[in-house]
């Protein structure tokens, strides 16, 4: 059971940890990343990683779907950008990391703006198809403009050198892929104390009252896709230094799926959705290879069930998240924290 | 106190001069002209289907006039997007409440300053600076002028959508005043409440007007409360005014109780009229 | 000098194809006319019409009408069972949330076909006629011919229902406006029901066509985002619409596939799809929805 904590100051009850054992539990957590990659091994480094990563997208989707109300299927292509840019450098320039990384976020946020322009005339669903649409044109290109993507076959990369070192392994890359992954949701996470993210979630619950608020629709739609585009760039970025093969295929329509189930999955607007969402929809391809192993000595072709089954259980965690619990995982955490706040006096 | 405040004094806050506004067919608003004074309270009265709503979008710019002119204080807004009419100091409410339901109280009341603050996006991803100094001011200007002014203290944590509707309406003006208004256009302010929340209503919008000298232009159905606290009373009728004045002259116009026959609000114009008249009568 | 025979083929292959274009396209603007769900599962529950008519006629080697006629009520009952269990509990929610639950969707019906068929692409049995067919000097594969043919009974069907039939008339009455037709007494939730099962039976019919002509996968879903342009280019809500546009898209990729290659043809009608978003949102003969505040 935890008692009331009395907040002096407005400065107080403004930050995004407010109470000393919400900053105690953050501190547990960041020692618990800084501490990950010496007691995993390389299976566990390796999928934090991607973890990481995919948090970074999906906390970028979540901007733009679950905060702005604005669906998009193209958040793959996005990633496909950033992905495509950073190899690109890589190759043909050299430059360091933080830079490729950070043009990779640029170049797709720019596209991202091209991408949320029809929300001029359309709004909802008819800019979830534009996206869609994006994606299948972001397609085209990667696979057509040879010159620069390496067509089918696509661009093969070195790896990101830092002061000399080569980050070729996961628990190298960790390094990198980590603190940037928290920069990004810290970001987040600020946004929504100011203005802007208010602004975001003003034009999701009521856009009509968000215009009378001074709010100007059109250029707030293209920060939120800007920003929720430059998310998916460098995490794309990232994806590019930890595959090193960036190809037209990487990045299907599919993977935008998979990241607007993580999001429903975690909880719609919600930061701390977005990353339960996306740690948990990575984790379960996982679990279910490992179930396909135990069940192999009975079924001999089980490993070819693995494909179908892992997308039946995407498609089952959308539509049973958005029935039973539309408000994600999130939600389902808020409510133990509650039973434990409450704890023994009420149950 | 009513009578003295509508006389000739003080600047005119909004002139609405021959709006004119079709759907189809259907004439909204057909050569409407009225002008608020500033710091008075000014209500648009008429039955149903008036176009006191299709007034009030016109005015905040949802709507495009096929002709007339609006000025704001001596600017003519006709061209403006609402955004930009809200930068100017047009606030409103919404008839039937527009609060953002998955929001705060606090935070639906902040989204009220959006357009007089200046947080760029990069500031907003690191919350340093200008981010942090405006959110802190903003709060505490929230806090101390309007959360406390409203008596919504309790309530500044609790999300929208668990509020009473009296309360919901109240949040609602709060959010209104934090946009910094010069003019707060209410949308029928106590429609569904009950007497006492009517009461409350009446006695916070004369205390806005008193205390931030803003300008009130309000829709409302309540003819009691029209009546009780207006300066200046416009009637709308099929898209027409049809009478303009301080509220003894209107409520003993003959058009007037002729447009509200049949709508059922004539026993309750009625007794108005005879009160009014008593008032007029005794005070004479 | 251009090949006019050239031209003519290709557009009247284009035409043919574009025929299976509209039938769905028609599945699709019933659910939104009566239901508002833009449903994007529409090209699996095409592609699951395909796959239930392989295993009838292959799978069970029933004759050809037993197999067609299997795959019609399976099409229903599943068209009747997303309804009642995934639809109707998503009533009154935001049309982005059941939006997304329609991708949802999508992917189920995916692993699902992927599970039982495996991954790899299938031929139907022949059905359709298969000698050449000329029209003056132009070739046309008999195959396309008759699908349109079919998919030309299936519209004059579907008008024909929507007009006449008791249960047309409800379901035009609900599109027009829910709460009216409700009061007046029509069965609501059953005329949601009854368009999902008709739509599914309608798409269901164009997948044992398009199964027919080019095969079955279980990627055959992507034929579900050419539908999505027709429906958009020809307007979320009009019947007429899907029609016209299923014909001209099916046309514009027969052109761009035959003069620009094969990959232009998705890239074509996507951007044709941008461009009528940008210019007219509401599609060709689409209601421009008038905003209340």
């Amino acid at each position: 059971m935890r008692i009331g904590t009395a907040k002096e100051t407005y400065r107080h009850d403004e930050a995004l940890f407010d109470t000393p054992v919400q900053r105690w539990w953050l501190a547990g957590l960041f020692v618990a990343i800084a501490a990950f990659p010496f007691v995993a091994d390389a299976y566990w480094i390796y999928l934090g990683c991607l973890v990481a990563i995919n948090i970074a997208s999906a906390t970028g989707l979540n901007i733009l779907t679950g905060f702005t109300g604005l669906v998009s299927l193209g958040q793959a292509a996005f990633m496909g950008v950033g992905a495509y840019i950073v190899a690109w450098l890589e190759i043909n320039l050299g430059t360091p990391f933080f830079v490729n990384l950070l043009a990779g976020g640029l170049g797709a946020g720019l596209i991202g703006i091209l991408v949320g322009i029809p929300s001029l005339r359309v709004k909802g669903l008819y800019l979830a198809i534009a996206t869609i649409a994006a994606s299948v044109i972001l397609h085209f290109v990667f696979a057509n403009w040879t010159s620069v993507t390496g067509g089918q076959s696509g661009l093969t990369m070195p790896p990101a050198t830092f002061l000399g070192t080569a980050l070729d392994q996961p628990d190298k890359l960790y390094w990198l892929i980590v603190p940037v992954t928290v920069l990004m949701v810290l970001g987040a996470s600020n946004l929504f104390r100011t203005r802007i993210g208010r602004a975001f979630i003003a034009i999701r619950d009521r856009d009509i009252s968000a215009e009378v608020l001074g709010i100007p629709l059109l250029r707030y739609k293209l920060y939120s896709f800007a920003l929720s585009s430059f998310y998916a760039g460098v995490a794309g970025g990232l994806w590019a230094y930890f595959f090193r093969v960036v190809t037209p295929e990487s990045f299907p329509l599919v993977m935008s799926i998979f990241f607007l189930a993580a999001i429903i999955v975690g909880g719609m607007g919600s930061i701390l959705g977005g990353i339960l969402g996306a740690a948990f929809m990575t984790m379960v391809p996982e679990a279910l290879k490992l179930i396909v192993g135990w069940l192999s000595p009975w079924l001999p072709d089980a490993v070819a069930l693995l494909s179908p089954v892992r997308t039946i259980v995407f498609g089952a965690l959308i539509v049973g998240f958005l029935i039973f619990e539309p408000r994600g995982l999130a939600e389902a955490w808020r409510r133990l924290r509650r039973f434990f706040h409450l704890w023994p006096f009420k149950t | 106190m009513a009578v003295e405040m509508s006389s000739d004094e003080g600047r005119t806050a909004l002139a609405v001069d021959g709006l004119r506004l079709s759907f189809g067919g259907l004439r909204a608003l057909d050569g409407v002209s009225f002008t608020a004074r500033e710091g008075s309270v000014t209500s648009i009265i008429g039955p149903n289907g008036a176009g006191k709503t299709s007034l009030f979008n016109t005015i905040s710019g949802f709507y495009r006039p096929g002709a007339g002119s609006i000025r704001f204080f001596d600017t003519p807004v006709d061209g403006l997007r609402p955004p930009e009419r809200a930068r100017l100091g047009m606030a409103r409410t919404f008839q039937n409440i527009s609060l953002f339901q998955g929001m705060t109280v606090l935070d639906n009341i902040k989204l009220g300053r959006h357009a007089h603050m200046a947080t760029g996006v990069l500031e907003a991803l690191f919350y340093l600076g200008r981010a942090r100094r405006e959110e802190m001011e903003l709060r505490r200007e929230v806090e101390e002028r309007i959360i406390d002014f409203l008596e919504i203290d309790h309530i500044r944590n609790a999300p929208v959508s668990a509020l009473s509707y009296g309360l919901r309406k109240r949040v609602e003006l709060a959010r209104a005043l934090a946009m910094r208004p010069r003019i707060l256009l209410l949308d029928e302010p106590v429609a569904g409440m009950n007497r006492e929340e009517t009461e409350d209503m009446a006695r916070f919008i004369l205390d806005v007007r008193e205390e931030w000298g803003v300008t009130i232009l309000m829709v409302e159905h309540d003819m009691g409360m029209v009546m009780d606290i207006s300066d200046h009373v416009v009637v709308l009728n099929f898209g027409q005014v049809i009478a303009k004045g301080d509220p003894g002259q209107v409520s003993s116009n003959p058009d007037v109780i002729a447009a509200y026959l049949g709508s059922g609000e004539v026993d309750d114009l009625r007794a108005r009229v005879r009160e009014a008249a008593g008032a007029a009568g005794g005070a004479a | 000098m251009t090949d006019w025979l050239l031209l003519i083929e290709v557009s009247l292959a284009g035409i043919g194809s574009g025929g299976l274009y509209a039938i769905t396209g028609l599945a699709f603007v019933l659910i939104y006319k009566a239901t508002k769900v833009v449903n994007l599962a529409i090209g699996e529950i095409l592609m699951l019409g395909a796959y239930v008519f392989f295993g009838f006629s292959a799978g069970l080697a029933l004759p050809f009408w037993l197999a067609a006629l299997g795959t019609v009520v399976v099409a229903g009952l599943l068209g009747a069972g997303i309804e009642r269990t995934m639809i109707r509990p998503m009533l009154g929610e935001s049309p982005i949330a059941v939006f997304m639950l329609t991708i949802g969707l999508g992917s189920i019906l995916t692993g699902t076909v992927e599970l039982i068929w495996g991954a790899n692409p299938l031929r139907l049995p022949e059905y359709l006629p298969n000698q050449p067919l000329f029209l003056g000097d132009a070739y046309v594969s008999s195959k396309v011919a008759t699908a349109f043919a079919i998919a030309s009974v299936v519209v004059l069907i579907f008008l024909a229902l929507f007009r006449f039939w008791r249960g047309g008339v409800a379901l035009r009455a609900t599109a027009s406006d829910q709460a009216a037709a409700y009061s007046m007494g029509i069965n609501v939730p059953k005329v949601f029901s009854l368009s999902w099962i008709i739509a599914c039976v309608t798409a269901g019919v164009a997948g044992m066509l398009v199964g027919a002509i080019g095969g079955i996968s279980p990627t055959m879903g992507v034929f579900g985002l050419s539908v999505l342009v027709v429906v958009i280019v020809g307007g979320l809500d009009s019947v007429l619409g899907a029609l016209v546009a299923g014909l001209f898209i099916g046309l514009l990729e027969a052109l761009a596939g035959a003069y620009l290659g094969g990959e232009y043809k998705t890239l074509a009608t996507f951007v044709l799809l941008v461009v009528v978003l940008m210019v007219r949102p509401y599609g060709l003969f689409g209601t421009h929805e008038i905003e209340r505040l």
